[in-house]
């Protein structure tokens, strides 16, 4: 029993909803024995100050990261598709609204 | 593509984001060195935080009114939190917690000097809120451009709440030159011994300090000591002027020619000691700081034990769907509805809201 007692707790991710109508953002991480506790930690952590309306926690092991050394092969693909933006297309001035 | 890879081209891709002020993040390749000294940063920045709860921590109790110690409770508790952000950014490196808090206790990493200063009378605590934090302020305002982005992003946030804890040490001290003679004399007497530790917080002088052009090559120092010590004195003098004290120093004078303060010679030899560990309270604040991880181990472990056996158990607490999806909120709020609510509770009640109610009015 005693042998499963970590000392170390994991590490979590903390998200924090600013207000209604904005996402969660990444605000920093925590050490907690688990969700329920990161909860707590996190609020008197990042909400000392009506800083958030909600909070959510992940385990730091369960992201998965897009690492900077694929940043090539990985984002490269959409840079070269330049008519996925609007002002690749010509449109006279005179034309409104558009 | 693949040779992109390598550590030369790294170095190229760390360099040109250094020269073009853009911030190095976690998983971008990096210096050993860059690495090394940002850890040792922000550790020894982590340390000074949760070391600098005791001075101020041991008036809790014997604050003259609820006010006073609702606001004593608040601040301390920041000074925590900003502990915690920090090696929440120091963890981004790779260091671990756990292991700084060892190094700290047994002494193989620093914290700032000021620290180890005792707090004799309450004129004190609002002293450490005037200078200490105000020197820290100037420290910490230029580090919101650290180019390591998770420390940036620590000391902006740090900042935020920095400028609550000068501005209720000036207001206590205002109320105290208010008052008696034998308060004013008080205030006099904090002064007299904070003011010349809050200039040696800013380091030695740029002549003895041989890492300072390397970190400023690398954007995570971005002024010199002395250049920060003079901003200090500058603002503190008009700020002693309006409270009425004197600050201890003779040679303390505006040179119209430099348009800067001069200042006397600082006791470079204090600094030293106190820095080697023989200050006036070096051994009472690392002692405290070792009894506290001591009695609060079997708290964690008890914690962890828990954790443990509801995972064994299949605890509902621990669901994955609690974080998973575009429902989370909902299951989140759902599931914990009692810690949700006393959160928005706690905030609101109590000794935490006239803190806060205060700083907003301030
Ligand atoms: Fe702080
Ligand atoms: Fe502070």
């Amino acid at each position: 029993m005693s042998g499963e007692i970590k000392h170390e707790w994991p590490l979590f991710e903390v998200f924090v909803r600013a207000k209604r109508g904005l996402n969660h953002v990444h605000v920093g991480s925590l050490r907690a024995a688990d969700h329920e506790m990161a909860l707590h930690h996190a609020r008197d952590l990042y909400t000392r100050r009506n800083e958030g309306v909600s909070i959510w926690v992940v385990r730091s092991d369960d992201v998965v990261a897009s690492g900077p050394d694929e940043k090539d092969a990985f984002f490269a693909p959409s840079g070269d598709k330049v008519y996925r933006h609007p002002t690749y297309y010509a449109i006279p001035d005179s034309v409104p609204h558009i | 593509m693949s040779d992109q890879l390598v550590g030369a081209t790294g170095e190229r891709v760390f360099t040109a984001t250094i020269e073009k002020d853009q911030r190095i993040e976690p998983r971008d390749w990096m210096p050993d060195a860059y690495r090394k000294t940002m850890i040792r940063q922000i550790a020894q920045h982590a340390h000074s935080e949760i070391i600098g709860m005791q001075p101020e921590g041991a008036w809790i109790t014997r604050a003259p009114s609820l006010r006073r110690k609702a606001i004593l409770l608040a601040k301390v508790q920041d000074e925590a939190g900003h502990g915690l952000y920090l090696y929440s950014a120091a963890e981004t490196l790779g260091a671990d917690r756990g292991d700084l808090t060892r190094r700290l206790i047994e002494g193989r990493q620093k914290y700032s000097s000021i620290f180890n200063y005792p707090t004799l009378t309450f004129a004190d605590v609002g002293v450490i809120g005037w200078l200490v934090d105000g020197a820290a302020i100037c420290n910490q305002v230029p580090l919101c451009r650290s180019s390591y982005g998770p420390y940036a992003r620590a000391m902006i946030r740090i900042c935020k709440e920095e400028s609550f804890h000068q501005r209720q040490g000036y207001e206590l001290l205002m109320t105290m030159m208010r008052g008696t003679e034998g308060q004013r004399e008080m205030v006099q007497d904090a002064v007299n011994r904070w003011w010349w530790p809050s200039l040696m917080m800013f380091g030695p002088p740029d002549t003895e300090s041989p890492n300072t052009a390397q970190s400023m090559a690398w954007k995570i120092k971005r002024h010199t000591n002395d250049e920060l010590r003079q901003r200090f004195v500058d603002m503190s003098v008009p700020q002693a002027e309006a409270l009425g004290v004197t600050l201890p120093d003779p040679d303390l004078r505006w040179n119209g020619v430099r348009e800067h303060y001069d200042f006397g010679e600082i006791d470079w030899s204090e600094l030293k000691r106190v820095i080697s560990g023989d200050g006036p309270m070096n051994a009472e604040r690392i002692a405290h700081r070792r009894r506290a991880d001591e009695e609060g181990a079997w708290v964690r472990d008890a914690a962890a034990a828990h954790a443990a056996k509801k995972r064994r158990d299949g605890g509902a607490v621990d669901a994955p769907e609690d974080v998973r999806g575009p429902a989370a909120e909902t299951m989140a709020e759902k599931r914990h509805g009692g810690v949700a609510h006393s959160a928005g509770g706690e905030r609101h009640g109590g000794a935490v809201f006239s803190a806060g109610e205060e700083r907003e009015g301030a």
